[in-house]
């Protein structure tokens, strides 16, 4: 997908840009005072969620059709260790992350042998077999799922039960993660990864070997989506088998091509969106399947870059890479 | 009782017809995503939605018209070959120019509105079409008992797959779909009609998705979620056959349905992953697909 749009930042757009993370934290900080925390949290979850999605589409050109194994299979891991196994919040977060990189290592091995449109329906097939896996096992209850999983206390001190430290819990880890995907994106590897999307036959011939890049991105990837599906089977205390369908799949890509692909706050933007409405619809009777599918429509249709794509190309200064 | 590996005769037969059925569904669906494929290098995400549409179509005409099986058989595919061309006259031809993988995005989208449409107005439950008098009852061929009307699914897909891939490869309307997916510019200049080509390649293509859909209706209940999950399986059967060719779809449908089949019988628990399992050994040993020629 290269049309993903760049920033091109001048000196003062780059202070414009701390200005608005700036606002946009302190939103977030004084959120759960006005908004209902849990829903907020599911935001901030799904975000990052979108944000892990994004590194792979928005920054290696690689569509996933698969992501839901690695959120929905953290959430599994998580809410087990946590449950079952008696381990604290922070070690079932970190079990869940871990088993998502795991199972995105096995995933990407496969799917990187093919590109483009192969490498999406690879990973929807074999996210799928995650899906009846996950139906058959013993230990993710199947139907039922794993539910009243106990938040307990963080690094055995902040009680977790509280609204606002779970609040605060959350936003922290959600900030770390964007913040390591920022990072990732603006290193020397993203820069390989940025090559591979735009060229990869050049990234091979300049003697990178894209194969390995490729998996390390999708383990990358793989590891903050688990983060994130950990961190909502705590909040939501359960897993279910909802989070390893493929309609989750495919709702974390329209978070992101709603919010823009290959920019670093439209991921947020699109999940706060996404969840937003669904939330809305869910009380009005109006099935969501039938909003999210024609917001794809129209989205793929006149609306490639997303809404924070369109803004970037627009504003002044602003030059657009391609297209 | 006759034994074969340990497990009684009738049931290995009985699960290898079971087997043969929807190896014929996923035969005539990835030969209609592998058409769709060659020409519009679109992966045709609604191919399940529009099989159920087809189902749907047939159950509706009998409710509404009282328009029994047979004539459904043809117009059901017809309905969902102009829902089609409707579509990418509006919709995907707008998107040839761009990266494929946005074809695949508004036909996802475009398979999660008609899905929801139809879950909206008829619920999750499956309704039940009846099987036409024709092909009523079973016939007892001593070793097993053979619904008629399974067989005749068997049959009439084999059918369906053969004549579209004779009408590729030997008739001259077949030879221009040829060229075209070779180089649609050449061709066009010759004087040949290619979006009109594409336009009808897309409507052939949904079209064979509503006949199979059709033929299930008697078989699977109709129900608004009866391709989305086939969707997918298919899918897999396309990765393992290889897009590139017709007839390397049609067999890899039969061969994966007989597999799963196969894998009820000896491992039950396995039989709802093994064609994604096969397909993760293909991309191991031949990542091009078994029919592929490149990736």
């Amino acid at each position: 997908m290269a049309e993903a749009t760049q920033t091109r930042t001048s000196a003062s757009g780059a202070r414009l840009q701390w200005v608005l993370v700036a606002i946009g934290i302190a939103a977030l900080i004084a959120a759960p005072f006005v908004i209902y925390p849990i829903f907020v949290m599911k935001m901030l979850c799904f975000a990052l969620f979108a944000c892990a999605f994004n590194l792979l589409i928005g920054y290696t050109g690689l569509l996933s059709f698969g992501h839901a194994t690695f959120f929905g299979g953290a959430a599994y891991f998580c809410a087990h260790a946590v449950k079952v196994w008696g381990w604290p919040p922070e070690a079932g977060i970190l079990l869940g992350a871990l088993g998502a990189a795991v199972l995105g290592a096995i995933i990407g091995f496969f799917a990187i042998r093919r590109q483009g449109i192969y490498f999406a329906m690879i990973t929807l097939a074999l996210s799928q077999m995650f899906f009846f896996f996950c139906l058959q096992v013993p230990f993710t209850h199947g139907e039922d799922g794993i539910q009243g999983v106990p938040r307990g206390h963080l690094f055995g001190v902040l009680d977790l039960n509280n609204a606002l430290t779970m609040y605060f819990t959350v936003l922290a880890i959600f900030l770390i993660g964007v913040f390591a995907v920022w990072r990732i994106v603006n290193s020397p590897f993203g820069m390989i990864l940025r090559s591979i999307r735009e060229n990869e036959n050049r990234a091979i011939s300049l003697g990178y070997s894209v194969a390995y890049y490729k998996l390390a991105a999708f383990v990358m990837s793989a590891a903050l989506a688990g983060l994130a599906g950990a961190v909502k089977a705590i909040v939501f205390q359960f897993a279910t088998l909802t989070d390893v369908t493929w309609q989750m799949s495919g709702e974390v890509i329209l978070m992101t091509l709603l919010g823009g692909i290959g920019t670093m706050v439209g991921p947020i933007v699109g999940a706060g969106l996404v969840v937003g409405l669904e939330n809305t619809l869910a009380t009005s009777g109006f099935p969501v399947t039938i909003a999210t599918g024609l917001i794809f429509m129209i989205c793929v249709l006149v609306f490639r870059r997303g809404i924070v794509g369109e803004i970037l190309a627009r504003l002044p200064g602003a030059k657009n890479s391609n297209s | 009782m006759t034994m074969v590996f340990g497990i009684p005769i009738q049931a290995l037969l009985g699960q290898l017809l079971v087997g043969l059925i929807n190896g014929s569904f996923y035969a005539m669906l990835s030969l209609g995503l592998a058409i769709i494929f060659g020409l519009l290098r679109v992966i045709n995400f609604a191919h399940g939605a529009q099989y159920m549409l087809g189902a749907f179509a047939g159950y509706l005409m009998l409710a509404w018209f009282g328009i029994g099986y047979w004539p459904a058989l043809i117009l059901a595919p017809l309905v969902v070959a102009v829902v089609g061309i409707v579509v990418e006259r509006f919709a995907l031809s707008r998107l040839y120019d761009l990266d494929p993988l946005y074809g695949l995005l508004f036909t996802f989208g475009l398979a999660l509105v008609i899905e929801g449409v139809f879950r909206y107005y008829y619920g999750v439950s499956g309704n039940p079409y009846p099987v036409p008098a024709l092909l009523a009852g079973g016939e007892n061929l001593g070793f097993m008992f053979l619904p008629i009307y399974r067989g005749w699914v068997v049959v009439a897909s084999l059918i369906v797959c053969l004549t579209t891939w004779l009408v590729i490869e030997r008739t001259k309307l077949g030879s221009y779909l040829r060229a075209a997916t070779e180089n649609p510019r050449l061709v066009q200049a010759f004087g040949i009609n290619v979006p009109l080509l594409l336009t009808l390649t897309y409507g052939l293509g949904s079209g064979l998705a509503g006949l199979a859909g059709i033929l299930a209706a008697p078989v699977y209940q109709v129900s608004p979620l009866m391709g989305s999950n086939l969707i997918i399986v298919v899918f897999a059967v396309v990765v393992v056959g290889g897009m590139g060719s017709i007839l390397g779809a049609i067999v890899t449908g039969y061969l994966l349905g007989l597999v799963e089949g196969l894998t009820k019988v000896f491992y039950p628990e396995a039989s709802s992953i093994v064609i994604f399992v096969v397909m993760a050994i293909v991309l191991l040993l031949r990542p091009a697909g078994l029919f592929g020629k490149d990736a």
